[in-house]
Formats: C-alpha cells, sequence, structure tokens
C-alpha cells in the first residue's frame, strides 16, 4: 500500500469514530482502499469544468 | 402452443389461458413444480408462494368460467426480485438484517398492477444485498447461478431475476436497475431487460438503494412479454414522489411498427475501449444487422460513471448509515465496507456530481437530435465464474465487481431508456448483451429495434438446456 493510501487508512479510522462507528481493523485497509477510488474518481470529475451558474439535476417539487 | 407448459412465455401463457386451451392452474402447477425440479442446484428463489398463487390461479380460472374477460398476462407467473414488498412478508432485498423488518402491509404497485392484468406472483428472487452488486453473489443467500453455465455468474444485482427467467423457471421477473442491475443479469443470462426511463414506472412499495437512480422494470425471454409487462405497469402513482407526471404510453401495439425510419448508430468512445472484443464483436453484430454504420460518441462518458459511482456511494451510505454503526457484522463482506466508505466522503463530491449530471443530459440530448438509438455493450465480458475477483481488460487485471457496470452506468445516471438484448456468437455456450438505448420517454423505439432484431435472428433468449 501507497503512502497516501496509508495516510487514507487513518482518515478512515477517524472518520468512523467521529460518526460514532466501530471500525473492525480487517475492514480499515478495504474501506481505505473504497475511499481511495471514489477520491480519484471525484478528482477526475472535480476537473470537469462547471459555470458557477450550474444547477444541480434533483428539484425539489413543493 | 410452441413449446412445453412449463417454459412458456407470458404473452404465450396469457393467450392460452385466454383461449381455454389451458387453465391458470395448470400453467401456475407447472410452474411450481419446474422450480421445485430446478431451484435447488440454481438458487434463484429466496421465497415461493404457491398457496397464494395457485388460490389466484383458481380465481382467473373461475372469473373465465363465469365469462369475464381476462387480462393481457391472464395465468402468467412472474417472480420478482425480493426488494419489492409482498403482502405478509418482511421485504429482504439481499440482506440478512432485514429478516427483522415488519411484514408488508401490502403487495408493491408494480405487483399489484401486473396482477391486475391477470399475472400470478408464484416468488421473490434472490438478488446482490441491498442492491449493491453486479455479481448476482451473496453471502447471506448464496449465489444466484447462471442456467447457461452454473459455474458461472448470474450478474447482479438482479442475479436471481436472471437464473430463474433463463432457466425457464418463470417466463417474467421483475428487478431493478440503479447502475446496470437489470442489464447485467440480462446480458449474463442471455434475456431481454427493459431499464425504462428514470421516473417512468413507480417505485412505490420497493425497498430502496440509490433514489436519485433507482429504476424498476422487467426481465423476459421475449420482447413481446417485455411490452406486455411494460404497458401493465404504466401509469400515475402518488406514491412515488420521483415518479413524471407523464400519461401511460402503451408501446405493445408499437412493437411491429419497423425501424426503417429509425437512425441509429454505435456508440464509439469510452464504448468502443476497455471491454473484452467479445463485447465489441456483439454490438458490431447487431450494428451490422440494422445496417448502423454511424458511430457517435457520447460526451464525457468516464466522467459521467464516476459521478454515478459516487452518487450511489452517499446516498446508499445515507441509506445505510445506522445499520453499518449498530450492526456492521450482519452486512455482507462485500457491500459492507463500500457502504463505510461513503460515509466519508465530502459532502461537494456528491453535489458537484448532481450539476455534472445536468450538463451531461444536456449534452446526450444534443446527440439525440441527431439519431434515434445508440447502441453501446452491456457488460464488458461475458459471464465471469463464480468467485471470480479479478478480470483483465485490454491487458489490465481490476476488480470485477467494480467494473462489470462500466457501460451500463454512463446511461442509467440520466435515466435513458434502454433494452438489453441477447446476442450469441462463435458457439460460444454464454451470451452478452448489447444496450439498445433510446432518448428519453422513447422506451417504444427501443422496443421496435429489439423486436426486429428478435425477429430477424439476430438476437434470442432461450430457455437453458438444463
Amino acid at each position: 500500500m501507497s503512502d497516501a493510501s496509508e495516510h487514507v487508512v487513518e482518515t478512515v479510522a477517524a472518520l468512523a469514530a467521529l460518526q460514532g462507528f466501530e471500525l473492525r481493523p480487517e475492514s480499515r485497509a478495504v474501506v481505505a482502499e473504497h475511499l481511495d477510488i471514489a477520491a480519484k474518481m471525484a478528482a477526475y470529475l472535480m476537473n470537469f469544468p462547471l459555470p458557477d451558474e450550474a444547477e444541480p439535476a434533483p428539484v425539489f417539487a413543493p | 402452443m410452441s413449446a412445453p407448459v412449463d417454459t412458456l412465455g407470458a404473452a404465450e401463457t396469457a393467450a392460452a389461458v385466454r383461449s381455454g386451451a389451458l387453465s391458470a392452474r395448470d400453467a401456475v402447477v407447472a410452474c411450481l413444480a419446474r422450480i421445485a425440479a430446478l431451484d435447488p442446484r440454481l438458487n434463484a428463489f429466496t421465497s415461493v408462494y404457491a398457496t397464494r398463487a395457485i388460490a389466484r390461479a383458481e380465481a382467473i380460472d373461475a372469473r373465465r368460467a363465469r365469462g369475464e374477460t381476462l387480462g393481457p398476462l391472464a395465468g402468467a407467473p412472474f417472480a420478482v426480485k425480493n426488494l419489492f414488498d409482498i403482502e405478509g412478508s418482511p421485504t429482504l432485498a439481499g440482506s440478512k438484517i432485514n429478516r427483522e423488518r415488519t411484514p408488508a402491509s401490502s403487495d408493491a404497485t408494480l405487483v399489484q398492477r401486473l396482477e391486475a392484468a391477470d399475472a400470478v406472483l408464484v416468488g421473490a428472487l434472490n438478488m446482490g444485498e441491498y442492491a449493491y452488486d453486479f455479481t448476482g453473489e451473496n453471502q447471506h443467500y448464496g449465489a444466484s447461478r447462471n442456467p447457461h453455465d452454473p459455474e458461472h455468474m448470474s450478474g447482479g444485482s438482479s442475479g436471481g431475476s436472471g437464473t430463474a427467467v433463463a432457466a425457464g423457471m418463470v417466463p417474467l421477473a421483475l428487478s431493478s436497475d440503479t447502475n446496470g442491475s437489470i442489464r447485467v443479469p440480462s446480458s449474463f443470462c442471455g434475456l431481454f431487460g427493459l431499464k425504462p426511463t428514470y421516473g417512468r414506472l413507480s417505485r412505490a412499495g420497493t425497498f430502496p438503494f440509490v433514489a436519485s437512480l433507482d429504476h424498476l422494470g422487467p426481465m423476459a425471454r421475449s420482447t413481446a412479454d417485455l411490452a406486455l409487462a411494460y404497458d401493465a405497469m404504466q401509469g400515475a402513482d402518488a406514491r412515488d414522489h420521483a415518479q413524471a407526471r407523464r400519461p401511460a404510453e402503451p408501446v405493445f401495439a408499437e412493437l411491429d411498427k419497423g425501424i426503417a425510419s429509425l437512425r441509429v448508430a454505435r456508440a464509439g468512445g469510452y464504448f468502443a475501449s476497455g471491454g473484452h472484443p467479445d463485447c465489441f464483436a456483439a454490438v458490431a453484430h447487431v450494428a451490422r444487422a440494422l445496417g448502423a454504420s454511424k458511430e457517435v460518441e457520447i460526451p464525457e462518458a468516464r466522467r459521467a460513471r464516476a459521478a454515478a459511482y459516487l452518487i450511489t456511494m452517499a446516498e446508499g451510505a445515507a441509506l445505510h448509515a445506522e445499520r453499518l454503526a449498530a450492526r456492521a457484522g450482519d452486512f455482507d463482506i462485500e457491500t459492507r465496507d463500500r457502504l463505510i466508505a461513503g460515509t466519508m466522503g465530502p459532502g461537494h463530491w456528491v453535489a458537484r456530481a448532481q450539476k455534472f449530471r445536468l450538463w451531461y443530459r444536456d449534452a446526450v440530448a444534443k446527440l439525440f437530435e441527431e439519431v434515434d438509438i445508440v447502441l453501446a455493450p452491456a457488460t464488458p465480458t461475458r459471464a465471469p465464474r463464480l468467485g471470480q475477483k479479478t478480470m483483465v481488460l485490454d491487458g489490465v487485471e481490476m476488480s470485477a465487481r467494480a467494473n462489470i457496470g462500466i457501460f451500463t452506468q454512463p446511461i442509467s445516471f440520466i435515466g435513458l431508456p434502454v433494452v438489453a438484448a441477447p446476442v450469441w456468437t462463435g458457439g460460444e455456450r454464454l451470451p452478452i448483451g448489447v444496450q439498445i438505448i433510446a432518448a428519453p420517454w422513447r422506451e417504444d423505439l427501443a422496443l421496435r429495434v429489439a423486436r426486429q432484431l428478435e425477429r430477424d435472428g439476430i438476437v434470442a433468449a432461450p430457455v437453458a438446456a438444463m
């Protein structure tokens, strides 16, 4: 596992504690791996320019 | 009747029952016998409702005896992915935890509608836990097996639906599709599957996964059965907040209108790389038959997949956060750690994904000004072996579970209607599907194309040789 991923493992443990999860030791690396994949997806998504005026897709219907 | 009673299609069963050539009771009893014979090997069903089904069938026969006109699905057996409410049973959604849910007080809207058309519910079907799955495997209930080769995956998350219909246990199954869960098992098990436009069919009375992306639809062995079931299920339902305010637009009578006037193209770019050559050969096979030489590029499909992935993680996590905190050990391990990761992403990822979704919708809408139908692979490979963790695509080894949906996710992300159609090439034992994608609300066009291909023998969904 890379240094970055080790950092994500620590982050995952901290975020679990923040939410009151008891994250089993054997889950930490797997959860970190999933979050790492999501972070890469997010970075790719964020890289796409959208104007400030862009509206989100869901619309609340009162 | 062209086939033994126990493997008739829904339309054929209904025609026989309406004419009096077959009783609904005999149709249902034959179906139950086939389930009893095959399911121990294939594991499609988590519950069979024999008493309810026979009572329902007898009531249909009694109505016919009184001279009443029967519905378009008279006596046709069907089963539902076990995230549909069935009165008197807890709605499992593939989980162990949900066994403790209060039994449903009524059937899901779509179950009610199929039964209003005189179809007969016979059982609930296995699925990946909480629908977060592309394999059809399940730690609590076992894998639903592919009837064309039981050592291979049925596909998920509607694995039991794929297994049951391909094995001829039922002619029709109802399933859900958030990122590909109708189209993937249709591809792996060699079936026709319809994922309608987002907001078309009511989701009331089903256990959700990702409200932004959840769709429901039918899987069957013929386009006629898809269309009959789809027509029976359309219509407004105030119980689904996300349902579009549109009138029903029946398609069955449209099926044979042909495709001469339709502009059909293949999706290039993202959809023409990153898969096994078999999936591209399947698309080429269909495109050739349709004379579709034009290639179009669906813009930013890779980013659309990323955005769908992030929304799925976050909304899935929001749905299950309390259960994850209280009883993580009761989750399927393959589901649990992805859901936990979903609780940890920054909120702005999802907000951005929802903004990108509108941009992408508009960009793809422009594409549909030039074409009526776009063809793309349904899955990057034929069904992997059960338990297979990785697959090699374009020389790169990658997680099978995370990548089976690469071609379905960018399409459901903006709710486009799709018919998955099964292709058999090169004498292979396992099929592979092609997505026939139309503009929003044009299910009729996708079904017309699938129908033409079916008639010409280009695609087919045979009952597996058991």
